[in-house]
């Protein structure tokens, strides 16, 4: 007696793919600068405006950037989000702030978290500041900048950052 | 029809490896192809090719936009197929009306990835993929048809790396070139019987751009441009049991369709990744033994994923371009076996 | 120059979270389907087929319209598949415009689709590539900064957003076609929903949806005999904008803007909320609204927030906006920007059912994607143009 069979209606089918990126020549720069302990951008020969992280082009005028710039890992968070789901590829405790921060010298936000500050003290023009991994653990990285603290500095007037809002 | 041309190209060099971002491969590509067709920016339509897929990253066509200046803003799209059909859809956009210059671009970086295997995610994902046929041993299946229906033997295949290995030597884009012996290339193991390595495309990374401009535009912007007097393109069956893969009936379709049969041809340039394809489109073009073919080596030389259907186009609007061809038919195929074909007729008047 | 294009058949798909009684082959067969039937056509009518889709890993097939072909009747046609992230449904719309508008094929078949179901979204959205930190938490994450800036530039009232929300999701009531219909949703239960990214909360944000979304477009000579008038293209249009640099102004984006000015220019609109009757817009977070109410010149600056707060974008107000409940009600992304194009469309031929506005001759269909920086828009009318 043949058993009744129920169709199949689903599979699954787990995928493996494996790639080996390669950063590029301006992203390489960039990582082997944080190993440094140093984070650098780069300023558009036409625009004269400084990117980081630097991408080896402005995307406005369609131009090679060559000319590096060294920054300060001190900035402005220009604005923010506060994370209170989980997300996938994030390893951060929640509720936590993501931020755009103005670094003194760029003229691009760079993305980043904060910690060391309650969420509800986040604020658009707070100064801040980069906490890097102990300098024997310094590779190249994003994740030799583990966040941005909170500086003490006054904040930066609102009008004052119209421009990158 | 209104009368569109190409009248200018320009590809990176197609390097096995790049460890450049697709933005450094493609601006000065970009740049170069712009230069030369002395039009100016900003263009009425920018579209491009590209697959996510391939390179592992999504929206890789995102960040390659920093590429083409986009600023101001631009009217711009993307196709995720080779960028043949990339120009196809911008030769569209002039056929309409809506744009007088275009700028295309494609660019593929397969090197990060194993390409046979992230090429088998093309397969329909219920009862092919799962297998994980590899791209190559799906070419060696068309091979083996095809070989058992004409006859041809394993020598015929080495001969076409053979002579494209030789015209490749003067192609300095190329990935692949040089003096082989037939001997030595037979010699070697089979990677999926019947096809050995030389009858396998060389991985490599790269990125072309093309030009095109209507009418006035073009003849103000090139001594010879290369007109498209007829484009086309069509699908097959994805099952490759559906098909007979001896034939390729959608390039005979899109041939017909584009008019490749309306007069003599001087040059072809075939997009055929694995060298029993190139027997295959000829037939399927009806290219007699007086046709030029790949004289540019053509994939089995150098064969950036994305963008050597692009390139063959490109390939062909230069002999035109150079004066060496008076009617130049280009090919680009995509997905297994030769499902999807389009055909490009150019002419120097 | 260019041929009119009419739009005689739209077919969509029941969006909801899991489609596990369909492959991805029966998903997009079935909006086909229902836009053919909707048109009066069968397979053999089609001259071409032009589909579009958001990123291949949503589904994990690369490139699927090569496994699609035999679905949607392709063997034999030409086949096109298009791709501008987010905005990438209107974009689809377009380019099949094209081959009308140039001549080239009378009758085309445009699908738009996504089946996230199959893969992981959040996932495919934020691949982890080595090289560059993950910070950026999904497109909640990377939008909320710019509601926040928006709402600091602006002073628009805290609960804009969730009055947005409380329309889109009253209208989603209507249109049997939306994913989420829930009429517990009122503004206490929308408020007090949790918050995801600061400032958006839960109900505030669109779902993630599997659907998709078709349309059979005919030149003049070749309309069949439809059970209902066609749709005209008046005009349609593309910007894009690179990704981010220095100045860029992201929150009013400059792309969006033009993009707006050159469509209305083409269909000869000097006073878009005087002379377009219905829009349907991309808003996956309610915040967008107001601020798309600027950037497509609906509203000043700074002002769009109070169409919102006076009722103009309600069903019933002067300037009705997205009455299918929009993207904040039926998320398939690949689709999510043909759904505008082809509601616009049903609004001028009258075929919205119980969202219809009234009397409807000029819609608006627009879409975006990445970083706001990839915006197609399309202007179509009951009346040739």
């Amino acid at each position: 007696m043949t058993e009744e069979r129920k169709p199949v209606t689903n599979i699954k089918t787990p995928m493996r793919l494996e790639f080996r990126y390669s950063a590029g020549e301006a992203t390489s720069r960039f990582l082997r600068g944080i190993g440094q302990g140093k984070i650098l951008g780069q300023r558009c020969p036409s625009c004269r405006k400084v990117y980081v992280p630097p991408r080896g082009s402005c995307p406005r005028c369609a131009v090679p950037t060559a000319e590096e710039v060294e920054l300060s890992d001190k900035g402005t968070i220009t604005t923010f989000a506060i994370v209170r789901v989980p997300s996938e590829n994030i390893d951060v405790p929640l509720p936590f702030a993501s931020v755009h921060v103005l670094l003194d010298g760029a003229d691009i936000p760079f993305f980043s978290v904060v910690q060391e500050c309650p969420v509800d003290e986040i604020r658009i023009g707070m100064r801040v500041e980069a906490v890097w991994v102990p300098k024997q653990e310094l590779a190249s990285t994003l994740a030799s900048i583990r966040y941005f603290q909170p500086s003490g500095e006054p904040d930066v007037p609102f009008e004052k950052l119209a421009e990158h809002l | 029809m209104r009368d569109v041309a190409i009248v200018s190209f320009a590809q990176a060099p197609n390097r096995r490896r790049e460890l450049r971002n697709e933005v450094e491969i493609l601006m000065p590509v970009v740049q170069e192809a712009v230069a030369r067709s002395g039009i100016e920016r900003p263009f009425d339509f920018t579209c491009s090719g590209s697959s996510d897929f391939l390179q592992g990253q999504p929206f890789a066509f995102v960040i390659a936009l920093d590429a083409a200046g986009a600023w101001p803003p631009i009217p711009e799209s993307h196709v995720e197929m080779d960028g043949a059909w990339a120009l196809y859809e911008a030769w569209v956009k002039i056929q309409s009306g809506q744009a007088e210059t275009a700028l295309v671009y494609a660019f593929g970086k397969s090197s990060p990835g194993d390409l046979p295997e992230v090429l088998a995610t093309q397969l329909d994902p219920y009862v092919l993929a799962p297998l994980w046929p590899d791209a190559v041993s799906l070419a060696a299946l068309q091979a083996r048809a095809w070989m058992e229906k004409t006859g041809a033997t394993a020598r015929d295949l080495a001969a076409i790396a053979v002579r494209s290995r030789r015209d490749a030597k003067s192609n300095p884009n190329a990935t692949v070139s040089g003096d082989a012996e037939i001997e030595k290339l037979l010699a070697a193991p089979a990677i999926a019987d019947p096809l050995r390595a030389h009858d396998c495309p060389p991985v490599c990374d790269g990125a072309a751009a093309i030009v095109l401009a209507a009418g006035e535009r073009a003849r103000k912007a090139c001594a010879r441009p290369a007109w498209i007097r007829g484009i086309d393109h069509r699908i097959e069956p994805h099952s490759l049991g559906a098909r007979d893969l001896s034939v390729s009936v959608s390039t005979q379709l899109a041939g017909e369709k584009a008019g490749a049969g309306r007069g003599a041809v001087d040059v072809a340039e075939l997009h055929a990744p694995f060298t029993h394809q190139e027997a295959i489109l000829r037939e399927a073009l009806g290219l007699g033994e007086g046709v030029r073919v790949n004289p540019s080596g053509g994939a089995l030389c150098a064969n950036p994923m994305m963008t050597a259907g692009l390139i063959r186009i490109g390939e062909a609007a230069s002999r035109i371009m150079d004066g060496s061809a008076r009617r130049a038919v280009a090919h680009a195929t995509s997905g297994p076996c030769l499902q999807q074909n389009l055909v490009c007729v150019l002419e120097g008047a | 120059m260019a041929e009119r294009c009419a739009i005689v058949g739209i077919g969509q798909t029941h969006h909801t979270a899991r489609r596990d009684d369909v492959s991805i082959a029966g998903l997009v067969r079935e909006a086909a389907t229902r836009a053919l039937d909707d048109a009066g056509l069968d397979w053999p009518d089609v001259d071409a087929v032009v589909i579009g889709k958001a990123p291949d890993m949503f589904e994990g097939v690369m490139m699927p319209e090569l496994y699609l072909a035999d679905a949607l009747g392709a063997v034999g046609k030409p086949m096109l598949r298009v791709h501008t992230a987010g905005s990438v449904g209107g974009s689809t719309a377009i380019v099949a415009a094209s081959l009308v508008q140039a001549g080239i094929h009378e009758r085309v078949l445009t699908v738009a689709f996504e089946k996230q179901s199959e893969s992981n979204a959040m996932w495919a959205l934020t691949v982890k590539t080595p090289l560059q930190s993950a910070v950026v938490a999904g497109a909640g994450g990377y939008f909320a900064p710019l509601v926040r800036g928006y709402m600091r530039r602006s002073g628009a009232p805290d609960d804009t957003g969730i009055r947005v929300a409380v329309k889109d999701r009253a209208n989603a009531l209507k249109n049997p076609y939306a994913h989420i219909r829930d009429p517990n949703l009122t503004f206490d239960a929308i408020a007090g929903s949790p918050m995801l990214w600061d400032p958006i909360r839960f109900h505030e944000t669109c779902p993630s949806s599997d659907g998709a979304c078709a349309m059979v477009l005919t030149s003049e000579r070749a309309i069949p005999k439809p059970k209902l008038a066609p749709a005209w293209i008046h005009a349609t249009a593309m910007r894009s904008e690179p990704t981010q640099f220095a100045g860029q102004e992201k929150i009013n984006p400059v792309s969006g803007r033009m993009c707006a000015k050159d469509v209305y220019s083409k269909a000869g609109i000097a006073n878009p909320r005087k002379q377009i009757d219905v829009a349907e817009i991309y808003v996956p977070f309610s915040w967008f609204e107001p601020m798309w109410m600027e950037n497509l010149g609906f509203a000043e600056e700074g002002q769009g927030w109070k169409m919102t707060y006076e009722g103009a974008t309600a069903l019933g107000g002067d300037m009705p906006v997205n009455c299918s409940g929009g993207v904040l009600s039926s998320n398939p992304i690949g689709a999510s920007g043909m759904l505008r194009f082809a509601e616009a469309a049903m609004q001028v031929r009258g075929q919205a059912g119980e969202h219809q506005v009234d009397g409807a001759r000029i819609a608006l269909g627009h879409a975006y994607g990445g970083g706001s920086q990839f915006f197609s828009m399309w202007i179509v009318g009951s009346a040739k143009p």
